[in-house]
C-alpha cells in the first residue's frame, strides 16, 4: 500500500478526535500532532488498530524539556505503519509538578523500557507501568538529568568556563 | 511466549539458585548483568540491569556543535561505527537541506556496507565460538582486519572511526583504499563460503541453535525489534529498502528473511546479508566509474570544514572555519527524525534544533537498547547455555545499549 498523505491522515484523526488533537506541523514531511494526556492512549490505540492506518510499530518514546513553557515536560511518540510506510509523531506536554501520563505498555511491550528511560531522564511518571524504575542511571539518584537545569559538569569547576572558549 | 516448561517458586521439588550472569562474564561479550533464578540448568526468571557504561551522550550532545557530535556516535555501536557516523551526518544534512553528490552517496554506501559486514562477522563468528567452534571465528576475523585497513586508508582510524564530515568526506579515497577494497571483494567471498559450509549444515551447530529462542513475528513487532533479528522472524522491514537514504534506491539487493525467528534463522539472515552487502559494494564500484573522481563532498562551505592549507592561505576558508567552529551559522528552528539501517536494526536520530550552536535535544533510537528488553522475558524456561547463545545472536552492543 502506498504512503498515506498527511492531509488524509489528519482528516481521519480529526473525524475521531475533533479538537482534542491539534496539528503542530509537518517538519520534513513527518506529520506531528499534539494531544492531551487524557486522550493519548485512545489516540495511540486508534492509530494502532484502525484498519486503514495500522500504525502497529512503536519506533520510539522519548522526552523533552522546555523550561520557559507553561507545560514544561514533553513526551514524544514516534509511530510507524509498516504496511503503508507512513510515520507519525505524537506529542503530549505536561505541567511540571504533575508529570503523570498513562502508560503505553498495554499496547506495546516495547514501550516498557522506553518509558523507563523517559522516567529516568525526565521524571515523567507513567501511570500503570508495571516496573517504573530507573534504567540507565543509578537507583539512588535524585535528579532527572536530561532536564535543562541539570548541569553537564560540576558547576564549581573554574577551569571550564564558557568565556574561556568564547561562547 | 515460550513452549518450555516454566518452573515456579511454588514447586515443592524446586530448589532455586541465584546466578549473577555478568556484568563482567566472559560469555556475555560486554557489560551485561542478568540476575537469574535457576532451577538446575533452567532459567526460572531473570532481571536485566543495564547502564554500567552509560556516558550521557544525549546530555553531552546538547553542549556540542554538530560536527563534534560525530565522535560520540562512534561509541554507540563500536562494531560498526561508520554507520552511526553517517547516520548522524545524514540527519544534519536533512536538517540543513543539503543534497550530497551521487559520488558521495556511493562512497558512503561502500563504507556503510563494509561496516555491516564487519559487524556481522563479529556476531556470527562469536556465535560460533559460543557453540564451541573457534575455527570459523578465526577465519572471519582476518577480514574484519581487512575492513579496518580500508577504514584506515579512508579516515586514518580503525575502531572509532569518526569517518566523513557533514556534507561528505574529509578527503578523497586514495588508490590504496580502492586496491584494498578490490582485494577484499576477491578474497572475502571465498572465506564466507567456507564459513557457511563449516556451519550451515553442521550437526552440532544446528542442534545447538535450531528452535532455540524462537520468537514469533507478533512478539518481535510488539517489542519494537528491528534489524536482522526481526527479519529472522519473517518481517521484511529494512530501512534501506523502505525509506532509502544515501541513494540506496539505485541499488539492487534482496532483503533476506527467516522463517521461525530462532538463533539459527538469525545466523542465516546475517550470513545472507553479508552476501547482499558484497553485491551492493560491487554495484557501487561500477557506478563510481561513471562519476567524476574528484568530488568527495557537497559544496556547502558554511558547514563543511575547509582543509587546513585553505584555512591558512584563503580568506573565505578562514572565515568559514572560524564561523563553523564558533557555531555562528544560523540553522533552522525545527525538528527532524532520520533513521538508517544499522547492523542491529533501525538506528534513529531525533534532533530538535533551536537554531543555536548545538542541538536543543538529541535522542538516539538505539536498536540494541530496544532489542535487548525482550532478553529477560524470553529467557524464562530456557537452558542457561541456550540463553548465552541467544544473547550472542541478539548482537547487543554494550555501548549502544547504554548510550
Amino acid at each position: 500500500m502506498a504512503t498515506i498523505p498527511n492531509e488524509e491522515l489528519l482528516k481521519r484523526i480529526g473525524e475521531k478526535f475533533g479538537e482534542q488533537v491539534t496539528l503542530v506541523g509537518e517538519p520534513y514531511g513527518l506529520l506531528t500532532v499534539e494531544t492531551t494526556r487524557e486522550q493519548i492512549i485512545d489516540l495511540l490505540a486508534f492509530l494502532k488498530t484502525d484498519a486503514a492506518l495500522r500504525f502497529t510499530f512503536l519506533t520510539d518514546i522519548t522526552g523533552i524539556h522546555y523550561p520557559e513553557q507553561e507545560k514544561q515536560i514533553g513526551v514524544i511518540y514516534h509511530l510507524h505503519s509498516l504496511t503503508t510506510n507512513t510515520r507519525i509523531r505524537v506529542k503530549v506536554f505536561l505541567v511540571d509538578g504533575d508529570v503523570h501520563i498513562p502508560t503505553a505498555t498495554e499496547l506495546w511491550n516495547g514501550a516498557n523500557w522506553m518509558e523507563r528511560e523517559t522516567y529516568d531522564f525526565f521524571g515523567v511518571i507513567f501511570d500503570g507501568h508495571p516496573d517504573l524504575r530507573r534504567i540507565l542511571n543509578v537507583d539512588d539518584m535524585t535528579a532527572f538529568p536530561m532536564r535543562k537545569e541539570f548541569p553537564l559538569e560540576d558547576p564549581n569547576r573554574v577551569d571550564k568556563k564558557d568565556y574561556f572558549f568564547g561562547r | 511466549m515460550q513452549n518450555h516448561p516454566v518452573y515456579t517458586d511454588n514447586d515443592p521439588q524446586s530448589e532455586l539458585s541465584t546466578l549473577n550472569l555478568g556484568p563482567t562474564h566472559p560469555a556475555t561479550h560486554g557489560v551485561f548483568q542478568n540476575v537469574l533464578q535457576l532451577d538446575g540448568e533452567r532459567i526460572v526468571s531473570g532481571v536485566s540491569t543495564i547502564g554500567y557504561i552509560h556516558r550521557a551522550f544525549e546530555k553531552i550532545a546538547e553542549h556540542r556543535p554538530f560536527y563534534q557530535i560525530t565522535p560520540l556516535t562512534d561509541r554507540l555501536n563500536y562494531c560498526s561505527s561508520p554507520i552511526n557516523n553517517m547516520g548522524w551526518h545524514m540527519t544534519v544534512e536533512k536538517l540543513l537541506g543539503i543534497t550530497t553528490p551521487k559520488r558521495v552517496d556511493y562512497l558512503r554506501v561502500i563504507v556503510m556496507e563494509l561496516a555491516r559486514i564487519a559487524d556481522h562477522i563479529v556476531c556470527n563468528g562469536v556465535l560460533g565460538v559460543d557453540t564451541g567452534a573457534f575455527t570459523g571465528f578465526l577465519y572471519m576475523m582476518e577480514f574484519r582486519e581487512a575492513i579496518y585497513e580500508i577504514y584506515e586508508e579512508v579516515c586514518g582510524s580503525r575502531l572509532t572511526t569518526n569517518i566523513g564530515r557533514i556534507g561528505g568526506f574529509e578527503r578523497n579515497f586514495n588508490t590504496i583504499a580502492f586496491a584494498k577494497l578490490r582485494k577484499f571483494l576477491v578474497d572475502f567471498p571465498k572465506t564466507l563460503k567456507e564459513f557457511e559450509s563449516l556451519f550451515n549444515r553442521n550437526r552440532i551447530f544446528v542442534d545447538r541453535t535450531k528452535d532455540v529462542a524462537a520468537v514469533t513475528a507478533e512478539d518481535a513487532l510488539s517489542y519494537s525489534w528491528t534489524g536482522p533479528i526481526l527479519r529472522a522472524t519473517g518481517v521484511d522491514y529494512d530501512v534501506r529498502a523502505m525509506n532509502p537514504y544515501s541513494s540506496y534506491e539505485d541499488f539492487e539487493f534482496e532483503v533476506p528473511v527467516g522463517t521461525n525467528g530462532d538463533v539459527y534463522s538469525r545466523f542465516l539472515v546475517r550470513n545472507e546479508e553479508m552476501w547482499q552487502s558484497l553485491r551492493i559494494i560491487e554495484q557501487a564500484l561500477t557506478k563510481l566509474e561513471k562519476e567524476p573522481t574528484d568530488i568527495f563532498h557537497a559544496d556547502v562551505p558554511e558547514f563543511y570544514l575547509p582543509p587546513k592549507e585553505e584555512v591558512y592561505n584563503n580568506m573565505e576558508a578562514l572565515i568559514y572555519h572560524f564561523k563553523i567552529v564558533m557555531g555562528e551559522i544560523p540553522t533552522p528552528n525545527t525538528e527532524v527524525y532520520h533513521s538508517v539501517e544499522g547492523a542491529n536494526g533501525e538506528l534513529g536520530f531525533y534532533l530538535v534544533n533551536d537554531g543555536g550552536r548545538s542541538p536543543y535535544r538529541l535522542h538516539f533510537r538505539r536498536p540494541s537498547f530496544i532489542n535487548y528488553q525482550m532478553y529477560a522475558p524470553m529467557s524464562r524456561g530456557m537452558l542457561l547455555s541456550d540463553a548465552i547463545i541467544n544473547m550472542s545472536s541478539l548482537n547487543v552492543i554494550a555501548g549502544e545499549l547504554d548510550a
